[in-house]
């Protein structure tokens, strides 16, 4: 049943009809509403005999999360930005440890400066974090893809994160139809993990490996996360029929107009709603949206973009000296293609991103390699001009600095 | 096998012989049951206070639950010594994840088990000085304050032993390490207490807290019965003698040990709920000295000439431990005795 609920309601809602055991949470915006209300709920016992932890950083909230998945209960968190990075360490111990954990990350901005806004920075740092990534193009998505998480995560003892636009999505109320608890229960089998803490039959995780089998040991996880995709196209299409709504149904990649079109814009996330209403009115320009970005579905993004003349990346973060992170999996998934891919930066740190300017951008006859979108010229201008006239502090101090200063105006 | 009555058993302190007891007050070490759980063939050094200190706490751990535990443990030597893949010494259910997040694992460990309904299953949570005091400090305390149904385990050889005996919050005033060397005019490590953990822990008012060396076999294997005996977080701080970081001998681990406790450099003691309940008395008190002139990173102390100033500074730290936990069994109020 549709309801008006706000984003991180309806995640928390979908969180909980997957039988949540253990919840380490940790605050941070914009993805507190998610965790407030799995905690209340928690109170309540609505979700028993869920735990719910109030533990000291989001280090410690993966590091429990890590804990309670391999002590065998389900084990999910969430957090954003800053939170992420903070526990970065543990993030990748647990891919390497194999516990499915799923934790939802709200796409906020990494400072300095600091900026609580939207954009996709933070989980692109850990892109090769050896997690299975989702992202969710609408906050329908946003609700489904965390029962196909799990249900993904202990297919293949892989944590997976799902990756939600804060704010834009996290903080917007709209039409979301939380799946119903026999739905998610008949998708999601009760977790059976594939290495456990137990006294009657003790093992050894987490032992130290040495260059004689390291390579080894990443070389399976590498192979283990390269098949996902087809188990998540398969997992997405039981979970649609269960709740019998085809439309629903989520994809590796998603194609909007996009296979045969001259033009074709790539794009992760919260966007792909004004994207497609952008393209509607221009011939030949398709949309195809990455849900899967780890592992990159590279033939499937392929398959659609093989018969294309331009290439536009939308890209929410930026690799400061390297231009666009999608950008480069994209032209690596062409490799052999003469087809120009394009770099467009746009909605940094929660700079919204208007259908109009993107209809501007798709009209331009001739588009640079790297385009930011909607950038300020008066402020670069200004912050530009008063670097030039500023002196190092060295130099500003007492006679020397007037001396330098003067000699420098005279040459 | 066949079965000996004896196979362990403590000299060289005033500790009962096992040998004088009845089997059933004789010490798990004594026992041809006990569980083994770090077994040998293990890579520690020499001499390893460490090994030796988690084979008599895991074992009465094992003992006491019936053998329903399981082990959470920091990276540092006890983790590397004891799993080079594909091998394990450990005959426990054993989990390493990382330096700084062992109690937080533990933390999860002990929710699932709890949203498990498998309360019967216990938590050890184990790591050294570097990953209890410095690096897992926050983790650790946050388990004590949420009170964690956790044993924490500290072995302590007061440095970086892992990485080749590198300065810790946990280093002793003046003793040489590899990022404190014995140059300049203060050598060593830079003077003060250290990071006091059980202090700290006590201060959180968890149900249980105590120090113990790996000299006073049955001391520590009755801590960790108590504290097995509680629920909540506990905290067990175990001085472990590291013959490669302190440059003494390897067969002069358990002396260096006792040497610490006699001296009053390492109070041995319990607390409950935040107040001392207990101390182990110095009936025979040793000057630090004698404590510290084996110990090859305190040579410089010890050089021609000599800084008495410095051994003087470090006499008064044990001085004021004495005094702190009144551990002259001639000043201890009756009701107070251990």
């Amino acid at each position: 049943m549709r309801r008006q609920l706000e984003g991180s309601r309806a995640i928390a809602e979908t969180v909980a009809c997957c039988r949540p055991g253990v919840i380490p949470a940790y605050p941070i915006t914009p993805q507190t509403h998610i965790v407030e209300a799995l905690g209340t709920m928690v109170r309540k016992g609505q979700l028993a005999p869920c735990r719910f932890l109030t533990v000291e950083s989001e280090f410690a909230a993966m590091s429990a999360a890590i804990g309670a998945s391999l002590t065998g209960s389900r084990a999910y968190t969430a957090t954003s930005s800053q939170g992420l990075l903070y526990m970065t360490e543990a993030v990748f111990n647990a891919a390497g440890l194999g516990a499915p954990i799923v934790m939802t990350v709200a796409n906020r901005a990494i400072g300095a400066p600091i900026n609580i806004w939207n954009d996709q920075s933070d989980s692109m740092a850990l892109r090769d974090s050896g997690w299975i990534q989702l992202h969710a193009p609408d906050n329908q998505a946003a609700a489904d893809l965390h029962v196909l998480a799990f249900r993904l995560a202990e297919e293949l003892s892989v944590p997976v994160m799902v990756c939600v636009d804060g704010f834009v999505l996290t903080h917007a109320f709209e039409p979301i139809d939380v799946p119903e608890q026999e739905i998610v229960d008949a998708v999601l089998p009760p977790y059976r993990p594939r290495q456990v803490l137990d006294p009657d039959d003790p093992v050894t995780i987490g032992a130290m490996v040495g260059p004689e089998a390291f390579t080894e040991v990443r070389y399976l996880a590498d192979r283990r996360l390269r098949s996902a995709p087809p188990a998540f196209e398969r997992i997405a299409a039981e979970f649609a029929e269960a709740v019998g709504a085809p439309q629903r149904r989520a994809r590796c990649v998603q194609d909007y107009r996009a296979t045969g079109a001259d033009t074709v814009v790539v794009a992760l996330g919260s966007v792909t709603g004004t994207l497609r209403d952008v393209v509607d009115s221009i011939d030949g320009v398709g949309v195809l949206t990455i849900t899967m970005y780890r592992p990159f579905p590279a033939e499937e993004i392929r398959a659609v973009l093989v018969g294309a003349r331009r290439i536009v990346v939308l890209e929410r973060a930026l690799a400061p000296g390297a231009s666009g992170i999608v950008t480069s999996d994209v032209r690596s998934a062409l490799a052999g293609l003469d087809v120009p891919v394009q770099t467009v930066i746009a909605g940094l740190g929660g700079r919204p991103i208007g259908a109009a300017s993107l209809r501007e951008l798709l009209a331009r006859p001739g588009l640079e390699d790297v385009t930011f979108l909607d950038l300020r010229e008066d402020v670069i201008d200004r912050e530009l001009g008063r670097e030039t006239v500023r002196e190092p502090i060295a130099e500003r101090d007492g006679e020397a600095a007037v001396e330098s200063a003067g000699e420098r105006a005279g040459a | 096998m066949p079965a000996q009555s004896v196979k362990f058993y403590q000299v060289g302190s005033r500790a009962v012989g096992n040998r004088l007891l009845d089997a059933e007050l004789r010490t798990e070490q004594s026992s041809a049951e006990r569980r083994n759980s770090i077994t040998s063939g293990h890579r520690a050094c020499q001499g390893c206070g460490e090994a030796l200190g988690a084979r008599y706490v895991l074992d009465t751990a094992e003992r006491v639950t019936g053998g329903r535990l399981v082990t959470v443990n920091a990276t540092g030597c006890l983790e590397v010594f004891s799993t080079p893949y594909p091998e394990s010494a450990w005959q426990v259910p054993w989990l390493h994840s990382l330096f700084a997040n062992t109690a937080s694992v533990a933390s999860g460990v002990a929710a699932a088990l709890e949203a498990q309904g498998r309360t019967d299953v216990r938590v050890l949570a184990q790591g050294g000085d570097g990953g209890t005091v410095d690096i897992g400090f926050a983790c650790l305390s946050g388990m004590f304050e949420r009170g964690d149904d956790v044993l924490f385990v500290c072995y302590d050889n007061e440095a970086y032993m892992n990485t080749g005996v590198q300065r810790s919050g946990a280093t002793p005033a003046y003793a040489r390490t590899a990022t404190t060397e014995a140059v300049g005019p203060i050598p060593g490590s830079r003077p003060g207490q250290g990071k006091d953990l059980p202090r700290i822990a006590m201060a959180h008012e968890i149900p249980y807290v105590a120090t113990a060396t790996v000299a006073e076999l049955r001391d520590l294997e009755a801590k960790v019965e108590r504290a097995m005996s509680m629920r909540g977080p506990r905290y067990l701080h175990v001085l472990v003698p590291c013959p490669l970081g302190w440059g003494s001998a390897p067969a002069e681990t358990v002396h260096l040990a006792r040497l610490a406790q006699r001296s009053g450099l390492f109070p041995v003691f319990e607390a409950e709920h935040g107040e001392v309940t207990s101390v182990l008395p110095i009936r025979d008190r040793i000057p630090v000295e004698e404590y510290l002139r084996p110990q090859r990173r305190y040579a410089h102390l010890f050089a021609d000439p000599p800084r008495t100033d410095l051994i003087e500074r470090i006499q008064q730290i044990a001085d004021r431990n004495v005094a702190r936990y009144h551990l002259d069994p001639h000043e201890i109020p009756h009701e107070e005795g251990a």
